[in-house]
């Protein structure tokens, strides 16, 4: 048998280095597209951030002005679309987590259904929301009850949440569920043996302990649905509301789209480059505050895991 | 089963009484029995949905299928279209006949525009590459004209035939719907995108996985899935006013928005997710295949690349698919970075239109009931049948491969 030659240490501890500090470099240079992104943004847009941009309304054609309707427009948006995705997504994930058993086909359906929606691209949404909420229930819905009035037909800020909620659906579960896993067997094995029932030992010991998990769910998905765009283009977003949307067939401002139409189709894009960077800069503290936050309470729930286990 | 019983279960939980035999016993409890099957039929919904959706987009689509002239259809248009109190200037129907705007006008979406919003028309205009095919007359010819008349235009191609040629031009006189354009654009920057985003990521989850000291770990994770929470709007934003300007004046190329530029774009919001599965796919690797590896005097870097790569490749291969999938249907960006010119080119620095891109672009735009809507669902469709496929590829073959390869199968 023939012995390979040996090769040379050096040559060796070399390659080791080349190939450690190759994709180190490759981890450095994604972090610095990262915070170059952040940086441009924020040297862009800090000096048009002031109280007034924040609480005014947009002024002479969107040059001048601030961006409240926006801000309350996301606000509220994201408020319906968590009313509606979190218990169906908190609902869905303690089944998936308790109820369902390793072998059951309609559990194994509902884990690639929800694998399904996170990856449907966001324009399809958009796409249903169209063609479910608006065309099939809106126009059903005024043809029952207002005579065919054009009411709930058409875009507004109900149906544009409900889309968005069904887009953060599978964020909330996957968080909930993680969570819900990681409270410890004995806990549900001592409320058994005290005689709870199923039902009892989920809404006394597993709900309440994964009380952060759903909250990190919920950020999650509002950090989400308050930076999508796609599926709000055609379902709800206007481009310039006079008014704050009071009920829920109004259209209503959003901050992505903003930006959206802002950069791409108003008519003097450079004129309005520090208000378009601004508002940027406030979606994205606004989303990366959220999912920093989320981070936070996702890392500490780990510890304790680990800790009880 | 005593269904009599289930009133007292509450009562006996709190006082504890309830521990005699009849818990042994296991007795049909009501509330228990209600909240597994509510749970279990609420759980359901999320399979409904992904249904509901795929059926929903598709019968939006039906009409190109069924044959063109549909009397009551162009009446639903005419009704909805009615409300929106927006100008046209002029109207323009091929027969010569001149007639307001002002009923057939598209601006269904915005009814607080004001007159002068009705120029926007076009998004494509941003770009620095404006469309031949979208001139302004043309444009108002196409907008103003009702359904019906352009059915029973002799000279209009079927529409359904245009689906196969090279030619997106929705808005002319003739119609031609060639989805050729807008697959090529879509493959050209989808591919483009994996060629920057895969090596990257792949390589920056082997040093994590790998290399990188504990603590630095715990550092690098965290702020690489942060770029997951970038709105995509954003990237796009950050694409539109820096990066097109800033690799305009390194490559010199005439269109300032461009696949490349795309490319780029949306690479940066797959990064984190190709990041973060293949990662996974690397620390999912038996801890004695490393050790054995280790044992036998090999350093970190020969157990990385010979070891930890092959057992994980078909786990990165779903992580690619993944970030594939994702760029494939990314349209904020497309919409707003890549130029939106439907053209035949090989050539990464031409301006491209994606299939998503064109559904947001026109669809606020596009007559209710129209071939025109029609085909933009069906882009809808195609889109969300392919996602669909490229989901389940992952999902079933290359995680069972996964599976197998580390059971030693």
């Amino acid at each position: 048998m023939k012995i390979k030659r040996k090769i040379p240490v050096s040559v060796r501890v070399v390659k080791d280095a080349v190939a450690t500090s190759l994709t180190g470099f490759t981890v450095l240079v994604i972090i610095a597209m990262i915070v170059s992104i952040l940086g441009i943004t924020i040297a862009g847009g800090w000096k048009s951030l002031t109280w007034e941009f924040l609480t005014q309304y947009p002024k002479d054609g969107m040059t001048r002005g601030g961006i409240f309707p926006a801000i309350f427009g996301t606000a509220l948006m994201t408020l319906i679309m968590t009313i509606a995705a979190v218990p169906f997504g908190v609902i869905t994930a303690v089944y998936l987590a308790e109820y369902a058993t390793e072998k059951s086909v309609f559990a194994k359906t509902i884990r690639f259904a929800v694998k399904t929606l996170a990856v449907v691209p966001s324009i399809i949404f958009g796409l249903f929301g169209l063609g479910f909420f608006i065309k099939f229930m809106g126009t059903n819905i005024d043809n029952a009850f207002f005579g065919g009035e054009l009411r709930w037909g058409q875009p507004n800020i109900l149906w544009a949440s409900l889309t968005m909620a069904l887009l953060t659906l599978p964020v909330v579960i996957v968080a909930v569920e993680e969570a819900i896993r990681t409270i410890p067997r004995d806990m549900r094995e001592a409320s058994m043996a005290l005689g709870a029932t199923k039902w009892q030992t989920i809404r006394n010991v597993v709900l309440p302990g994964s009380m952060t998990g759903i909250l990190t769910g919920t950020i999650l998905a509002i950090s989400r649905g308050a930076g999508e765009v796609a599926p709000i283009l055609f379902t709800g977003a206007a481009y310039y509301v006079a008014e704050l949307p009071v009920s829920l067939n109004q259209q209503f401002m959003s901050l992505g789209y903003h930006i959206y139409i802002m950069s791409t189709q108003s008519t003097n894009v450079d004129e309005t480059l520090p208000l378009q960077f601004a508002t940027t800069l406030v979606l994205l503290l606004l989303t990366f505050s959220l999912s920093l936050i989320a981070v936070i309470l996702r890392y500490r729930i780990r510890k304790k895991a680990i800790h009880s286990s | 089963m005593k269904q009599e019983d289930y009133d007292t279960d509450k009562k006996e939980f709190k006082s504890g009484t309830g521990l005699s035999l009849s818990i042994v016993e296991k007795q049909f409890r009501f509330s228990d029995w209600f909240a597994e099957k509510l749970i279990k039929s609420v759980s359901f919904f999320s399979i409904a949905f992904v249904i509901l959706i795929f059926l929903f987009v598709f019968r939006e689509s039906l009409p190109l299928f069924k044959g063109k002239a549909d009397p009551e259809k162009t009446e639903i248009t005419g009704d909805e279209l009615s409300h929106s109190g927006d100008l046209r200037p002029e109207a323009y129907i091929p027969g010569g006949e001149v007639q307001s705007g002002e009923e057939l006008s598209p601006e269904v979406y915005s009814p607080y525009e004001e007159a002068p919003e009705t120029e926007v028309l076009q998004p494509e205009t941003y770009g620095d590459v404006i469309p031949e095919t979208y001139s302004a007359e043309e444009q108002t010819g196409y907008f103003s004209a009702s359904d019906a008349y352009y059915v029973t235009d002799e000279e209009v191609d079927d529409p359904v035939r245009t689906l196969f040629s090279k030619d997106w031009q929705p808005v002319s006189d003739n119609p031609r719907y060639g989805l050729l354009p807008l697959f090529v654009g879509t493959l050209k920057v989808t591919l483009l995108a994996i060629l920057f985003a895969a090596p990257l990521a792949i390589m920056a989850a082997l040093y994590t996985a790998m290399f990188a000291p504990r603590r630095m770990k715990e550092i690098i994770k965290p702020v690489i899935e942060l770029l997951a929470g970038f709105p995509s709007v954003v990237i796009g934003f950050f694409a539109l006013m820096v990066l097109a300007s800033f690799f305009q004046q390194i490559f010199g190329y005439a269109s300032r928005l461009n696949a490349f530029v795309g490319a780029i774009a949306m690479g940066l919001a797959a990064i984190p997710i190709i990041y973060t599965l293949t990662e996974d796919a690397l620390t999912a690797v038996p801890k004695t295949y490393v050790e054995a590896s280790l044992g036998l005097g090999a350093s970190i870097r020969q157990t990385a690349f010979s070891v930890i790569l092959p057992a994980a490749t078909p786990g990165i291969f779903a992580a690619v698919i993944l970030g594939l999938g994702r760029v494939f249907g990314e349209t904020m960006i497309a919409l707003m970075a890549t130029g939106n010119a439907a053209l035949i080119s090989a050539n990464p620095f031409d301006s491209v239109r994606t299939l998503s891109a064109t559904i947001g672009a026109e669809m606020a735009e596009v007559v209710f009931g129209d071939t025109h809507y029609s085909v933009l669902f069906l882009i809808g469709s195609l889109l969300f049948i392919f996602t669909f496929a490229l989901n389940a590829v992952a999902e079933f073959y290359f995680k069972n491969k996964v599976i197998r390869r580390i059971q030693g199968k």
